[in-house]
Order: structure tokens, then C-alpha cells, then sequence
């Protein structure tokens, strides 16, 4: 197998009602790739990545599946072992900067925990590394931003010091959670282009969660396509985007801008598709009770 | 309390209010023995077993029931004089709380009315009445009482002053902060266009409102006032020496504490529990008036 | 910044003028005439009305008001009536006791309290955090007098394993030089001496303490449970923080500051409860004195006590002022 993270049949319910988040959701992340976690809000995309990440709230019991990583069990294993796996080997970045960032803690320190934690460096030799890692992502004067507050810094520095900081520890695996959603339009562009690179540049696996077809098209290699809670379609991008399956994938691209025919317009999804959506959730979960 | 509870209740449906904060373990447990402690007061010559002056120094220091040396009728045992420690206390229970419910009472009033003036007129009342908060809070709490009961001359009523004075501010710094945001709010506000006049709106909207929290901090404000009135009489300053009172068996077992402990004890007992039951009692209500108060 | 400082500084002064003006108010109106007090018997009327004048008591109010108030300000607190001393001298002498009495208070109940906070946080979704509340409950409902008391009667007599009085065993009393008597025998390396007046203060620092423990644990609690809950305790959790290691080092660090602004506040109370505390205990501080002060009747010493009292709880309050701008990254920068 070459997938590096394999998600197999996972399913996870609320633990206040037992109102089913996800239905049987299944998807490998290929080694080297970038593969995009897609739906709308309430889909169980954000659900997925932080099972994957082990920061999923107590709200959310998870009830079948496994969340293979490297050949180990992330659902199963013990909570030490999960921490010290998920610590050095995998990495998250943020939806919004503003808040992902700790008020009280310089820059510097923020930036070299991993390295520090999981990589041996001492206090000196992080320090200098962070400072590389800070110019790689285009920030200017990096001495003088390590030693700053996170208050001192606009939103997309705020992003790219925590890019930085996600690819410090060289992760395995990425998990970009909307990490442009909070930035202004201009500044996301330069974000995304700045991830390709450093993915390309380190081999990462990334999961990119995200509501925009507009930017998985710009940077993914796979898609997965999520309706509450359950997989809708499946591919690499190019068949989702040039021979989509689903009617509801067909009804999304239709509703999301077209950077290569902006003429074409926008086209809210038809009410009878997302009917028939919830038609087809309902009848797995009649199947599942059943 | 009766008739703060129907001013404050009157906009809305009270009764589930009421019975829910009725039914609320702490509200139960804590205003359970309050109950107690006002039935002991009001029926203490009825209720105490012996005549809590009566000396008699052939029964003095009997331990309480259960050790050795006992003697029948003394269930709590005597002091060094041979006066009954369980009558002594339930006296000591008028004192305790006509002392906390008066001084409670009298705080309460002045420092709502204050905080209310401040809180709503603001300018040069706020900034007087800050500044007279300040300068109380420059104050050691105890030291004060202490001072001002001697300087009054002992008695109840000294005490009852005394706390009154050091505690109003207590009440007018909530109730400022209160005021403050009330008048923000947005009934405030329908009521100035309406053209209500400004007291009409303090009293008619913003008090009612207030009282809720004035409610919670005078359950407090009682504990507080019988731990004071108890240092006050541990101190010597109270009331007069022959009254029994919590504060006086106190200091007169602290003196006596290797021959006699239960002299000490159980006053203490007493003090704790109140303290703890006006607390649960006032923490309870909190919660189930919490949904009046947010809204 | 300056700015700031100045202003509180400059409210500070006049929360301290109103301090005196209430302080000269209290002891105008108490009965007895200071000046019969002072002089005792045998005096003639003619000495009286000389003393009187000396004082300037022979002087309308406001006049009485200012003489008063210039003689504070070059020192001058008058003769203690009970003690015949120099009150300016009796204070400085009780001051260090009352202040180490203090000091070790805040120390315990900072101690105390952050323990209590961290452990709640930690098993936050844990029955025992329950537990751990309705502890911290009782700490906070009980006054330090409920609490002394309660102390002598179990550590005292009940267990006996504690000193009910006093400052130092007196068959082991040196010559300090100075009143901080614990940082003294500590400096000389009498730990013989320093365990002793630990044993001493033992109780009165933890009546004093636990309330404020009680306090402190909640507040503090409760700013770590929000802090846990921001997306940067989430993120260094994906770093592969322990739990301990997430309250300590990116909670703490957003918590403390609001909790030990608290805290300064509070300690104002605290030090206003060693009064009662330390007559309990019979130490020998401020405290102790000023009762007897009141019980004696000793005007002049009572005054130069509030007084004293009321420069420290001001001077607490704007240090705090002061500390909340200089240790707020925002604020300090802002």
C-alpha cells in the first residue's frame, strides 16, 4: 500500500443526541499528494481531520472505522503513544491565524516547540533553523519577528509563520484545515501558492479541507466530496472535475465561479438535488438501523 | 424577603420561579437550617433546656454526652461556671441573627440606593460615591467595626451600625456596575422614549431588575454579618457580657480550652454551619434565578 | 503609559487625603478629650489649656485639620497613650512581623490555589473535578476568623501537634536584628529558629491563606478553562503538548495575568484579616496591637494603625494598576 494515512469506514455519531456526523466514510491519502476534503458546512469534513488529529471535542463519539497512519491505528492506540505519533509526525494548519497564534508567547518560541519536542534540536540550534524556515515563507527581517508577539503581525504573516511552523518538523502528513478562509483575497492566493511549494519542495501529504472548488482545483491531486457526513463522490481531480459522476458534484461546480469562463455566471444548486442527497442518507442510515 | 421577592418578580410569571428555587438541593439544605437557626432564636426560652445565666459551679465544666462524668439534662455539657453550653448557644442564635438580619438589611438598603443614584445619573454622584468606595476599601474591615463600636459604646445596636457601615459598599459597587449596564439596555431606553420621568424608570425598571443581584449578595451579606458580630463579641466589644453570644462563648472557651473544649466547639460548630448555609443558600438561588437574571 | 501612571498615581493621593480626613473625623467624634488622656492626673486646667493650645485644639476644626495632618506628614504620629512610645517607632517595630505574616499567606494561598486550579483543569471531564470544586467551595465561603478558630481547636488541641500562640518559643529567642525574623534566621542559617517560627505561623498563615486559595483557584480556573478551549491550545495539542504541559505553558500564561491582578486586590483583605488573625494567635503584629490599640483607647496609636493600613492597601492597589499595564504584552507595546 502505498497510502499514507487510510481512512476505512469510519463513522462517528453526537454524543448528545446520537445524531449520525459521519456515515462510512472512507479515503487514502497517497504519499506526496494533495488530496481535498470537500463540502459544504455540517459535511463532517472538519470532523474527519480532527479524528485524524486526535483534537476531536467530546461531543463527537466515534463508533466504527479505523484511521490507519504508517500501519498504526490512531482511533486504537493508546492517548501517549497518539500524542508524542501525531506530534512528530503530523501537522496542522490552522483556519484562522488570528486566534491560532498564543497572545502571550513570542513568535520564536511558537515556532521551534516541534522542533525542540521531536527533533533534538536545543534552544540555540531551533532557533536558527525557525529563522531559515521564516525566511523560506518570504517574511522579512525573520530576526526581528521571532522575537515579536503575535498582536504585531497581520493576518497573512500571521499565516505563513504558521505555515512555517507546520513544515518545521518535516510532518508526513499536513492537514491544511480552510486555511485560507479568513484571509483576503489576495493574500490567499500568495498562501496557496506558498504551500504548493513547500509540499512540493518537502514531499508532504496533505489533507485540504476546504468549502472552495475553485482553489481543489488549483492545488489537488484527489478529491473527496462530503454531504453530511457521508463520501458523495471520490477521484482524482481531474475526473471530478471533467466527468463528475454525482448530480450533486455536478450542481456544486455549476454553483462555484469559473476561473477559466467567468462569463459563465453562477447557478444556485437546485433544490431537487440536494433532495435527493438526503433521500440517499436516508436510506443508508435505514439500511445501517435496519 | 417576602415582598422583595414580589416587586422584583411582578413583570413576569413567578411562581414557576419561586418553586423552582424552592426545589433546588442547596436552597433546600441551606435554607433548611437557616429555618432552624430562626426557629432556636425566636423560641429559645421554650427550647433551651436550663436558664443560660444560671451558674452553678457544682455542675461546672460536665463534658457533653457520650464522655465520662456526665450529668443527665446536660446534653452539650457546662462551662467553668456550670452553665448550660446548649442553652447558652441557642441564646446566642437571637443575637447572631436579629444582629445579621437588621445589619444585612441596613447595608443592603443604603448601599442599593447608592449605587443605583451612581449608576444611574453618573457624573459628579458617581464620581463622589468611587471615590467614598475607594477610600472604604482603604480600610481593614475589622479594624473599623471594631473602632466604630467603640467609639459608639458597645451594645447591639453599635454592632448593627458598625456593620452597616462597612459593608454598604458591598452592595453600592454591584449594584453601580449593574445600573450601569441595565441602563444600556434596551427596555431602558423604550421607557425614556415613552417618556417615563428618570426616577419613575429607576424605580419602575432598573431596581427590579437589580434586586436579583442585591438578593444574592444580602444571602452572603447575612453570613458575613454574623462573623462579624462573633469577633465583635470574641473581641469584647458586643453586647453586654451577661447576654450569651457565639462570639463571647468563643473567647470565654478559648480560655478555658484544655479543661472545657466543648465550650469552644460548639459555638464554632454553630458559626461554620451558618456561614456554609447562607452560602449554599445564596449560591442556590443564584442558580435558579438564573435564568431571570440574564435576561 | 506615563499618562496612565500618573493618573492613578494622582487618584491614589486623594483616596489617601480622604483616608485622613475620615481617620480625623472618627477621632474627633469619639468620646473622652484626647488631650485628659494624654496628660493624666494631677494636671491643672492651666497645663490642659496649654497642651491644648500646643496641639492647636484651641483652633476652629478645618485649622485642627491641617495642623494634624502637617504634623503626619514630617512623621509625627504622636506618643502611643497605653504604650507611652514614639508611634512611629511602635510600628516600625510590629511592621516586619505583620508583613512576613502576610508575604507567607499570599505565598501559601498563591501555592494552594494554582495547585487546586491546575488539578481541576486537568481532570476537567474527570467526577473528581466535582470534588475538587466543592472543596474549593468551602475554602472560599469561610471567613479567616472561622477558619483560625477551627485550626486551634484541631491543630491546637484536638491534634496538638502546632503552638496556639505567640511568634518564637521565648526560650529560644537571640537578638534579631531586625523585626523579619524568618528571613533573618534563615540569612544566618539558624534553620533551628526559622523551623520554629514556621511552627508559629503556621496556623495563622493558613487562616489567612485559605480563603484566598479559595478565591484564587477559582478565578484562576476559570480563565485556564477558557484559555484551553482557543485555537492555539488546539494547535500546540497537534504539536504533541501534554495536557500538564498545555495548562502550564499556553494557558498559564494567558490566565495569570487577570487572576493575579485579583489576587493584589485581594491581599488588601488579607491583610486586613492578620487584625483579628494574629490577636487569635497572639502574634506579636500590627494586628494585635491595633485591638488593643481600640480596646485602650489609645487614640494616637489607633490612628497611626489606620493610617498605616491605609498607605499599604493603597500602595497594593497601584502596584497592581502598574503590573497589569507592565506584564500585558499588548498593553506594554499598545
Amino acid at each position: 500500500m502505498s497510502a499514507l494515512l487510510s481512512i476505512e469506514n469510519l463513522s462517528a455519531v453526537s454524543r448528545r443526541d446520537g445524531k449520525p456526523i459521519l456515515r462510512d466514510v472512507s479515503l487514502q491519502v497517497e504519499s506526496g499528494t494533495i488530496h481535498g476534503l470537500v463540502g459544504e458546512s455540517g459535511a463532517g469534513k472538519s470532523t474527519i481531520s480532527k479524528i485524524v488529529l486526535g483534537i476531536v471535542s467530546g461531543g463527537v463519539v466515534v463508533t466504527a472505522g479505523r484511521v490507519m497512519l504508517d500501519g498504526k491505528d490512531l482511533v486504537q492506540i493508546p492517548e501517549r503513544d497518539k500524542r508524542i505519533l501525531i506530534g512528530s509526525q503530523l501537522a496542522l494548519i490552522p483556519q484562522d491565524p488570528l486566534t491560532a497564534l498564543n497572545p502571550g508567547r513570542h513568535i520564536g518560541d511558537q515556532l521551534t516547540d516541534s522542533l525542540r519536542m521531536w527533533k533534538g534540536f536545543n534552544r540555540k540550534a531551533a532557533w536558527a533553523r525557525a529563522l531559515e524556515l521564516l525566511d523560506h515563507v518570504a517574511i522579512r527581517d525573520p530576526a526581528r519577528v521571532m522575537d515579536q508577539f503575535p498582536h504585531h503581525l497581520s493576518g497573512g504573516m500571521r499565516q505563513r509563520v504558521l505555515i512555517a511552523a507546520a513544515f518545521a518538523i518535516e510532518p508526513k502528513l499536513l492537514i491544511a484545515d480552510e486555511p485560507t478562509t479568513a484571509l483576503d483575497a489576495t493574500v490567499q492566493k500568495q498562501v496557496l501558492q506558498l504551500l504548493k511549494r513547500l509540499q512540493a519542495e518537502h514531499g508532504t501529504s496533505v489533507v485540504f479541507v476546504t468549502h472552495d472548488l475553485g482553489v481543489v482545483a488549483q492545488i489537488c491531486d484527489d478529491v473527496t466530496l462530503l454531504f453530511q457526513g457521508k463520501v458523495m463522490e471520490q477521484g482524482t481531480a481531474a475526473t471530478i472535475f471533467n466527468a463528475p459522476r454525482h448530480a450533486y458534484t455536478r450542481a456544486l461546480l455549476a454553483a462555484s465561479p469559473r476561473y477559466d469562463n467567468p462569463a459563465a455566471g453562477l447557478n444556485p444548486i437546485d433544490d431537487a438535488v440536494i433532495a435527493a442527497c438526503y433521500a440517499q442518507i436516508q436510506q443508508f442510515d435505514g439500511v445501517q438501523h435496519g | 424577603m417576602v415582598d422583595v421577592t414580589i416587586t422584583a418578580a411582578s413583570h413576569q410569571n413567578w411562581k414557576p420561579i419561586v418553586a423552582a428555587a424552592f426545589s433546588d438541593p442547596k436552597v433546600a439544605v441551606g435554607g433548611g437550617f437557616i429555618l432552624l437557626l430562626i426557629i432556636l432564636a425566636l423560641g429559645a426560652d421554650l427550647i433551651a433546656p436550663h436558664d443560660p445565666l444560671a451558674q452553678d459551679l457544682m455542675l461546672g465544666s460536665l463534658p457533653p454526652v457520650g464522655m465520662a462524668g456526665t450529668e443527665p439534662g446536660y446534653w452539650l455539657g457546662t462551662d467553668d461556671l456550670g452553665r448550660d453550653v446548649l442553652s447558652r448557644f441557642i441564646h446566642g442564635t437571637r443575637i447572631a441573627l436579629t444582629v445579621a438580619f437588621v445589619a444585612a438589611t441596613i447595608a443592603a438598603t443604603v448601599g442599593t440606593v447608592v449605587g443605583l443614584l451612581a449608576g444611574y445619573f453618573g457624573g459628579w454622584i458617581d464620581v463622589v460615591v468611587s471615590r467614598l468606595i475607594e477610600i472604604w476599601m482603604a480600610f481593614p474591615a475589622v479594624l473599623l467595626s471594631i473602632l466604630i463600636v467603640a467609639i459608639l459604646g458597645s451594645g447591639m445596636h453599635s454592632v448593627i451600625i458598625a456593620i452597616a457601615i462597612i459593608d454598604w459598599t458591598r452592595f453600592a459597587r454591584v449594584v453601580r456596575a449593574e445600573t450601569m449596564a441595565q441602563r444600556q439596555a434596551d427596555y431602558v431606553t423604550a421607557s425614556t422614549v415613552l417618556g417615563f420621568s428618570r426616577l419613575g424608570i429607576l424605580a419602575g425598571e432598573i431596581l427590579p431588575n437589580v434586586l436579583w443581584v442585591v438578593l444574592g449578595l444580602f444571602t452572603l451579606e447575612l453570613g458575613l454579618a454574623v462573623v462579624i458580630e462573633a469577633i465583635l463579641s470574641f473581641v469584647g466589644l458586643s453586647v453586654s457580657s451577661d447576654t450569651p453570644t457565639w462570639g463571647g462563648m468563643i473567647a470565654q472557651g478559648r480560655g478555658i480550652i484544655y479543661q472545657a473544649w466543648w465550650v469552644f466547639a460548639l459555638p464554632l460548630a454553630g458559626l461554620l454551619a451558618t456561614v456554609l448555609a447562607f452560602n449554599q443558600l445564596g449560591a442556590g438561588l443564584r442558580r435558579s434565578l438564573d435564568p431571570v437574571m440574564q435576561r | 503609559m506615563i499618562g496612565l501612571i500618573t493618573k492613578r498615581a494622582g487618584m491614589a493621593a486623594v483616596t489617601l487625603f480622604g483616608v485622613a480626613v475620615v481617620v480625623f473625623g472618627l477621632l474627633r467624634v469619639a468620646p473622652g478629650d484626647p488631650i485628659a488622656m494624654m496628660i493624666g492626673p494631677g494636671a491643672t486646667a492651666d497645663d490642659i489649656l496649654r497642651l491644648r493650645a500646643s496641639y492647636g485644639l484651641d483652633q476652629p476644626l478645618i485649622n485642627q485639620f491641617w495642623i494634624w495632618l502637617g504634623s503626619l506628614l514630617q512623621g509625627d504620629f504622636g506618643t502611643s497613650i497605653s504604650r507611652r512610645i514614639d508611634v512611629g517607632q511602635l510600628l516600625l517595630e510590629r511592621l516586619p512581623a505583620t508583613i512576613e505574616l502576610a508575604l507567607m499567606a499570599l505565598l501559601v494561598s498563591m501555592v494552594l490555589g494554582g495547585f487546586i486550579a491546575i488539578i481541576g483543569t486537568l481532570w476537567r471531564r474527570h467526577w473528581a473535578s466535582g470534588a475538587i470544586d466543592g472543596v474549593n467551595g468551602v475554602l472560599l465561603a469561610i471567613p479567616e476568623f472561622v477558619w483560625a478558630l477551627a485550626l486551634v481547636l484541631a491543630l491546637g488541641v484536638a491534634f496538638p501537634v502546632l503552638p496556639l500562640s505567640g511568634r518564637i518559643n521565648p526560650s529560644l529567642t537571640t537578638d534579631f536584628r531586625t523585626g523579619f525574623s524568618l528571613l533573618e534566621s534563615l540569612l544566618i542559617f539558624r534553620f533551628d529558629l526559622a523551623a520554629d517560627l514556621a511552627r508559629h505561623m503556621t496556623m495563622p498563615v493558613l487562616a489567612l491563606a485559605l480563603p484566598l486559595a479559595g478565591i484564587i483557584a477559582r478565578v484562576l480556573r476559570e480563565a485556564l478553562s477558557e484559555a484551553m478551549m482557543q485555537d492555539y491550545v488546539t494547535l500546540a495539542r497537534v504539536k504533541g503538548m501534554s495536557e500538564l504541559r498545555l495548562i502550564l505553558f499556553e494557558a498559564m500564561r494567558n490566565a495569570i495575568g487577570p487572576t493575579l491582578a485579583l489576587t493584589g486586590v485581594q491581599f488588601t483583605f488579607l491583610i486586613g484579616g492578620t487584625v483579628i488573625v494574629e490577636k487569635i494567635f497572639s502574634y506579636p503584629g500590627l494586628g494585635n496591637m491595633a485591638i488593643d490599640a481600640v480596646v485602650n483607647r489609645d487614640f494616637p496609636l489607633i490612628q497611626g494603625l489606620v493610617l498605616m493600613f491605609g498607605v499599604i492597601f493603597i500602595l497594593i492597589n497601584l502596584l497592581v494598576d502598574f503590573a497589569v499595564v507592565a506584564f500585558n504584552p499588548r498593553l506594554r507595546h499598545g
